[in-house]
């Protein structure tokens, strides 16, 4: 029996729409109930006081520290590696077997999962070069982990460059790297800061990843040799062991903000890019 | 220009360490007797790793079957049902959840999906059905975002075509645009199922843990990322080395998944 044509089309929709309603609804739900419990809990003393007694009482200061540390860490350790091979990839190579070996490895590492990242921090910098959970060890991880997002970006925003600002620029008598220097980066800078903050926001999201290399100590870092937690550490520490569910919210509540505002801005700076270039 | 090969250069960093932990174990265990192997008791020297397996296939098949279907019917509504500044507004708002840390979706998970299951279905609550539905959910924005760019690159003269030789929507859509977009929406669903099967500390929090081959939907299981994330924190020497090669196992199966999604994306575009 073949279901009248109209009837299927009102069946589909209906089911599509639904669906659709119901991801929505579902993702929305997470940030409000999460924003709902923990937001009570922070305050300026939540915030910037010591945890106490494993983190059942008391703020979250060194986790919030360690959060700012250590993806700054592992920028400064991606952001030249990343712009460099996309400033390599697009303006001193053709495409050729090797460039496509190079992208190839970007996307292969872009699918390693977190965990497999954290047990080759832990045997490579943590064992092997003797480093010892430290903020250097997970900012070398991480580092890694959030160098295919930079290359990606950087990319892209390298190549939106159109080509008659280097042909100007060469024949200004402009070297090939002082156009680069001068030209090329300049304006690619607000997509190459877009990568730079999903990048970041990979980072706090973190923890696998940082639980193995960075350690997890309360304690305050004093160099990039000692271990911190991270805000994602503390509140899986806090959650996982039921220390406490109220600091638990409360941290998750500072998470789920940040990452959304370091999204917001990364997304704000793209929309800009790109209506600036359509123009 | 040295800096270009870091990425690569990390890569096989990467793959040469965990396979040089790992390696050396599985032939030292017997590759049969790890994989197939159905008790895994560190303390015993017995490192078998079929439940976790096991339990990994199915929270992630599991995760497939709530995302996929979602998280595609997204997409097509999105593209095809609603006018485009819905679009414009709802998909970046759905890419920016994608930043949540999991840790966030593992603890909802525990409190609030957790109970839920054992007070209406039974069994302990943490179990492989609560991972899926968190998996589930944890790769929607993975799914909605790249199958919407491959709807949307579908050209409109294809719709047209369809529309005036009196198709409906729908059938438009699913005869024509679907079809189109597939190799797209099928890497869409590879790279989320390579992103389930790697998910670590969420799975922790929700999955239960128990080391055992799971025989319903509702029993407690283990998954291969939770048992070296549980135990890499205090193992040493052979233990050690087995978690290991729990991870060369996952390595090389997520690194198959990449390849089989990469190649798929590649077959759409040169199509087109």
């Amino acid at each position: 029996m073949r279901v009248p044509p109209k009837y299927t089309q009102v069946l589909a929709v209906t089911l599509l729409g639904g669906a659709t309603l119901l991801t929505l609804v579902v993702l929305v739900f997470i940030i409000v109930f999460v924003l709902t419990k923990g937001l009570p809990t922070v305050s300026a003393s939540f915030l910037f006081t010591v945890p106490r007694d494993m983190g059942r009482a008391g703020g979250i200061l060194p986790t919030l520290i360690g959060t700012v540390l250590l993806p700054l860490l592992a920028l400064v350790i991606a952001l030249p590696l990343g712009v460099g091979t996309a400033v390599y990839l697009t303006e001193y190579t053709r495409a050729t077997r090797v460039t496509r070996m190079l992208s190839f490895g970007a996307d292969c590492l872009a699918g390693i999962p977190s965990i497999i990242f954290g047990l080759f921090g832990f045997i490579f910098f943590v064992v092997m070069l003797h480093m010892g959970w430290c903020l250097l060890a997970g900012g070398l991880t991480l580092a890694i982990m959030i160098l295919p997002t930079i290359i990606r970006t950087s990319e892209e925003a390298i190549r939106a460059v159109p080509n008659a600002y280097r042909e100007v620029s060469f024949s200004l008598g402009a070297t090939r790297w002082e156009t680069v220097l001068k030209v090329v980066l300049p304006n690619a800078l607000p997509g190459i800061v877009t990568g730079i903050m999903l990048g970041i926001a990979r980072c706090i999201g973190e923890t696998a990843a940082v639980i193995f290399t960075a350690g997890s100590s309360l304690r305050m870092p004093t160099s990039v040799f000692d271990s911190v937690r991270t805000m994602s550490v503390h509140f899986y520490i806090l959650a996982r062991e039921g220390i406490s569910n109220e600091n638990a919210y409360g941290t998750a509540a500072v998470l789920i903000i940040s990452v959304l505002a370091v999204n917001l801005v990364a997304y704000g700076l793209m929309h800009r890019f790109i209506s600036r270039r359509t123009r | 220009m040295l800096v270009a090969f870091s990425a690569l250069a990390s890569l096989l960093l990467i793959a040469v360490f965990i396979l040089k932990e790992g390696v050396p174990f599985l032939f030292k265990y017997g590759p049969l007797n790890f994989l197939l192997g159905s008790i895994w008791d560190p303390q015993a020297g017995q490192f078998g790793i079929y439940p976790m397996i096991v339990a990994s296939l199915w929270v992630t098949l599991g995760a497939m079957a709530i995302g996929a279907p979602l998280g595609i019917a997204g997409a097509i509504f999105l593209n095809e049902f609603v006018p485009r500044s819905v679009l414009r507004v709802v998909k970046p708002a759905i890419e920016l959840l994608a930043g949540i840390p999991s840790v966030v979706y593992g603890f909802l998970g525990v409190m609030v999906l957790a109970p839920f299951i054992r007070a209406h279905l039974g069994g302990p609550g943490l179990s492989v059905l609560a991972a899926s539905v968190i998996l589930g959910i944890m790769v929607l924005p993975t799914v909605i975002s790249i199958s919407t760019d491959a709807i949307g690159a579908v050209p409109n003269s294809y719709r047209e075509g369809a529309l005036a030789l009196g198709a409906t929507r729908w059938q438009s859509v699913h005869m024509v645009t679907v079809k189109a977009a597939r190799s797209g929406i099928i890497a869409s669903i590879i790279l989320a199922m390579g992103r389930a099967l790697g998910e670590t500390m969420a799975v922790i929090m929700v999955v239960g843990n128990a080391v055992k081959v799971p025989h319903s939907a509702l029993d407690s299981a283990r998954t291969l990322t939770a048992n070296i994330a549980l135990e890499m924190g205090y193992a040493t020497g052979l233990h050690r080395e087995a978690l290991f090669a729990t991870g060369v196992v996952l390595f090389v199966v997520i690194m198959i998944l990449n390849a089989l999604a990469t190649s798929a994306i590649k077959a759409g575009s040169r199509r087109s």
